[in-house]
């Protein structure tokens, strides 16, 4: 019994050890996201988990930002600024098209300033 | 088993939840909705912006307490938060240096069911579990149209609660996912958890996850006691009823460093009148004393990503039942006069470990471990009845993502030992369980209208053998406000007949076990597979929230140990079934908000719950085909300093019930074949002075209907006829109540 427990918890301590070692597997970033509800936080995080490596997504309306935790071997920032910036949102570098600006909902135009 | 005893942890399944939130709305200072005024939880990047109604939504979890509120021309303001409660806030010019009160009212739903959670799951929170003010929590789902109160039997004042149509046997009864209602506990068990430690108590309908274990069949309750982290510093409330009983409860709270916190919990109950509104001869309710303890620690290191619980707890319940005239000292094990004593000691050490992975939240392991040590000495009349049972259960879990947080997936093994002293009579029936299992549970969540939750174990269990349990829930939101579930699971258990079925000793029944090749008291396991979908559509009517919810669940057993009452009133059969036996149950829900402080909920039950017995296929005993229920709440709007009063009535109605057979007693000892329907009505009226202190009055069965005839026999208690087990209503006519609750913060 407390050996299959133990084998078990090696086990798991082992993906974890594995997890931690390349660190480039789970890089965050914070960056600028335009957007104004609930329907461009879903559209935007749709975008982002679109790109292959995209771990976790987060839209925050009130800081206009995006928490990600992308595996960098798999896909770069960029991928997902640009994903991102094809829904018509623009990021901190990458801008949004014109025409996928207009394409976005109503409510979902959001001041370009 | 030996020192594995002494190395306890266990993991906070809180990270295998789904999120909550928290909501509510901020006014300007001429209390107009205020769009575009920010939030934040301190120290964190959650935050959001309330939106043109001037209303936000925000995830909530317990390690955030302290809400910030800006808007430029307003003073920022940081609201302290205990739980998720509806917020309303209104904001202060920032010129007016005046310091203002701040106006919190918290409006939040007592009973809640999810729009995004996958599983058919609702959520009483504490101010839902107030409205019973007494006392314990298989007394608290009187308000809740998901669980059905019965009594047990006309000796113990037992609530026995069940769940679509099944008793809570078939229920998995969790302690923050641990199972701590199981074997011998299962009887009185639930009147074991003074219902102050509460925090709040999930109730999920159908299959359940696998996280927990295989015995859940029609559903699963977990109740999550109150978190040392987030108490406050003293806590009393004290009970007294026409009934002669009385309970205190107190809590000392103390944050010992940053990182560790405890709570002790102190309780004692005690009924000290005997009372006999029936004039049978027999107490209506026990004569009881208990004592229960508990000492938790909470450790916290946000940073690092720890959590971890511990928990010791220790109850002692004496019960005494019988005939007025019975004194244990004199007449104990005689035919002087028939009594009964139920005496329990409890010991329970529990601990928990958690742990969030720093770089990656999607990711978190933990252990749970409890020792429960639960004996039991009993006699009813001249019958003995005594369990001890000692348990131990762990289980390792790992929670993490495949690709992204879309797909999540826990994992884990775990391991339970139970070693059962037991003798009915001087019978030895005692036996020793074990088994060790393994699980995986997907969740695919496309966080917009769909998810699925699919999971499966593999146990090897001594007197089960080795078998698969499977399990899946599906949620989509077709629409608006609308929200379909279908789930279906497997479940597998093995009966504890004596100590689920005690009421049968308070009878002159003799206890037959019908087979003997079976490794389970002679039974073989019992299987069922349960089946549900459930519609729920929130719309507005009048500019007023409703809610309106169809449920429908089908459990089939493929083995059941059957209790049959129909053979003869003198034994009471157990064997395993031979054909079919399955509970249907279909319920309406129509929940409707009059004002914003006046809340109205409805829901009719129907039940098909049937077995086939030798004699043929029968309805369940003591099981209702038709219910009806109904509970209202209003309360008035929280006035400066915490003011406030709050008005609660629920009314239910019981349809007829068919009986146990006892067509061959003489005609004054028969009962007949159904029992007469009947309602019942609860009140209670809570006066809060403020923040620190409140009182209530209440009463219990306002309509004061008592079953006619509760114990057959009365008058020959050492007879062929007795029977004390036949109990389809109250026994004790109208009760009413007072108490008071003081909080020091």
């Amino acid at each position: 019994m407390k050996k299959i427990f133990l084998l078990m918890l090696v086990m798991l301590m082992g993906l974890t050890m594995q997890a931690q070692e390349k660190k480039k597997k789970n890089a965050k970033y914070n960056i600028e996201v335009k957007g104004n509800c609930e329907m461009c936080k879903k559209r935007i995080e749709k975008a982002a988990f679109g790109v292959s490596g995209v771990k976790y997504a987060d839209w925050h309306a009130d800081h206009q930002d995006i928490h990600l935790i992308i595996d960098e071997n798999k896909c770069s920032i960029d991928d997902v600024r640009k994903a991102i910036a094809k829904t018509g949102h623009d990021t901190d570098t990458v801008k949004a098209k014109d025409e996928d600006y207009e394409g976005l909902h109503n409510c979902c135009q959001y001041d370009r300033g | 088993m030996r020192k594995i005893f002494l190395i306890l942890f266990l993991f906070t399944a809180a990270f295998a939840q789904a999120q909550e939130t928290i909501s509510g709305k901020i006014l300007d200072d001429k209390k107009q909705p205020l769009p575009g005024a920010s939030l934040y939880w301190l120290n964190t990047t959650i935050g959001t912006s309330t939106i043109e109604d001037g209303t936000f939504n925000l995830p909530y979890s317990s390690e955030n307490t302290q809400l910030v509120i800006s808007y430029i021309g307003f003073r920022t303001d940081t609201l302290s938060i205990a739980s998720p409660n509806y917020i309303t806030y209104t904001m202060k010019l920032s010129s007016g240096k005046e310091l203002d009160e701040v106006e919190v009212t918290k409006n939040r739903k007592s009973l809640e069911r999810s729009y995004v959670k996958t599983a058919n799951v609702s959520n009483m929170g504490s101010k839902e579990l107030l409205k019973a003010a007494c006392c314990n929590i298989g007394e608290s789902f009187e308000t809740n149209p998901s669980i059905d109160v019965n009594f047990s039997d006309a000796l113990t004042g037992t609530r026995q609660i069940k769940m679509l149509g099944l008793t809570s046997p078939y229920l998995l009864i969790a302690e923050e996912n641990i199972p701590a209602v199981r074997g011998a506990s299962q009887a009185y068990g639930l009147s074991f958890v003074p219902g102050t430690w509460v925090e709040s108590i999930q109730i999920t309908k159908g299959a359940g996850s696998v996280v927990n274990g295989y015995e859940s069949i029609s559903g699963q309750i977990n109740y999550e006691l109150l978190k040392p982290v987030n108490d406050i510093p003293f806590f009393l409330n004290a009970y007294g009823s026409t009934g002669g009983r009385f309970e205190l409860n107190t809590h000392f709270n103390k944050k010992v460093s940053d990182k560790w916190s405890s709570t002790l919990f102190v309780h004692g109950n005690t009924r000290v009148a005997k009372n006999d509104m029936n004039d049978d001869g027999f107490l209506d309710n026990p004569l009881a004393k208990q004592v229960n303890v508990m000492n938790r620690w909470q450790y916290t290191d946000a940073e690092k990503g720890w959590v971890s619980f511990i928990n010791a707890r220790y109850m002692r319940d004496e019960k005494q039942t019988g005939e007025l005239d019975f004194d244990p000292d004199r007449d104990k094990l005689t035919t002087n006069y028939w009594g009964s004593e139920i005496n329990t000691d409890k010991l329970d050490l529990s601990a928990k470990f958690g742990y969030v992975f720093p770089d990656m939240p999607f990711q978190s392991m933990g252990i749970q471990t409890a020792y429960n040590w639960h004996k039991q000495e009993s006699y009813f009349g001249l019958k003995q009845y005594d369990i001890d049972q000692k348990s131990f259960y762990s289980n390792l879990i790992f929670n993490s993502i495949i690709n992204n947080t879309l797909n999540k997936f826990s994992t884990g093994i775990n391991f339970t030992y139970d070693n059962y002293d037991e003798f009915v009579n001087t019978t030895d029936v005692g036996r020793i369980d074990n088994s060790v299992g393994a699980f995986f549970e997907y969740t695919y969540d496309n966080t917009d209208n769909f998810s699925i939750v699919t999971g499966g174990r593999f146990d090897v269990h001594n007197r089960l053998g080795a078998f698969f349990t499977p399990r899946m829930h599906l949620r989509y939101n077709p629409w608006n406000k609308a929200v379909l579930r279908a789930s279906a699971g497997r479940g597998k258990r093995a009966a504890n007949i004596f100590a689920e079925n005690q009421a049968y000793f308070g009878s002159s029944r003799e206890l037959n076990i019908l087979n003997s090749g079976g490794k389970v008291y002679g039974l073989d396991p019992e299987i069922a597979w349960n089946y549900g979908v459930s519609f729920m559509q929130g719309f507005t009517l009048f500019n007023k929230n409703a809610e309106f919810v169809v449920d429908f669940y089908r459990t089939d057993f493929e083995n059941r140990a059957v209790v049959d009452v129909f053979a003869s009133p003198q034994q009471v059969q157990f064997y395993n079934l031979e054909g079919a036996s399955s509970a249907n149950s279909l319920q309406l829900e129509l929940n409707y908000e009059i004002t914003h402080h006046f809340n109205i909920r409805t829901a009719y039950k129907y039940y098909d719950v049937t077995t086939d017995y030798t004699s043929g296929t029968a309805e369940m005993p003591l099981q209702s085909k038709h219910r009806f229920f109904t509970n209202v709440g209003y309360e008035t709007h929280v006035k400066k300093g915490g003011k406030q009063w709050k008005f609660d009535f629920t009314y239910n109605w019981l349809g007829k019930q068919r009986l146990p057979y006892t067509g061959t007693n003489p005609v004054q000892e028969q009962m007949g074949n159904y029992s007469p329907a009947f309602s019942l009505m609860n009140a209670q009226i809570t006066r809060t002075f403020s923040g620190v202190f409140e009182v209530y009055v209440g009463g219990e069965n306002i309509g004061n209907y008592r079953q006619d005839k509760a114990i057959l026999g009365a008058s020959d208690p050492f007879g062929p006829y007795f029977d004390t087990s036949i109990v389809y209503a109250p026994v004790f006519g109208q009760m009413y109540y007072a108490g008071l609750r003081f909080k020091i913060k």
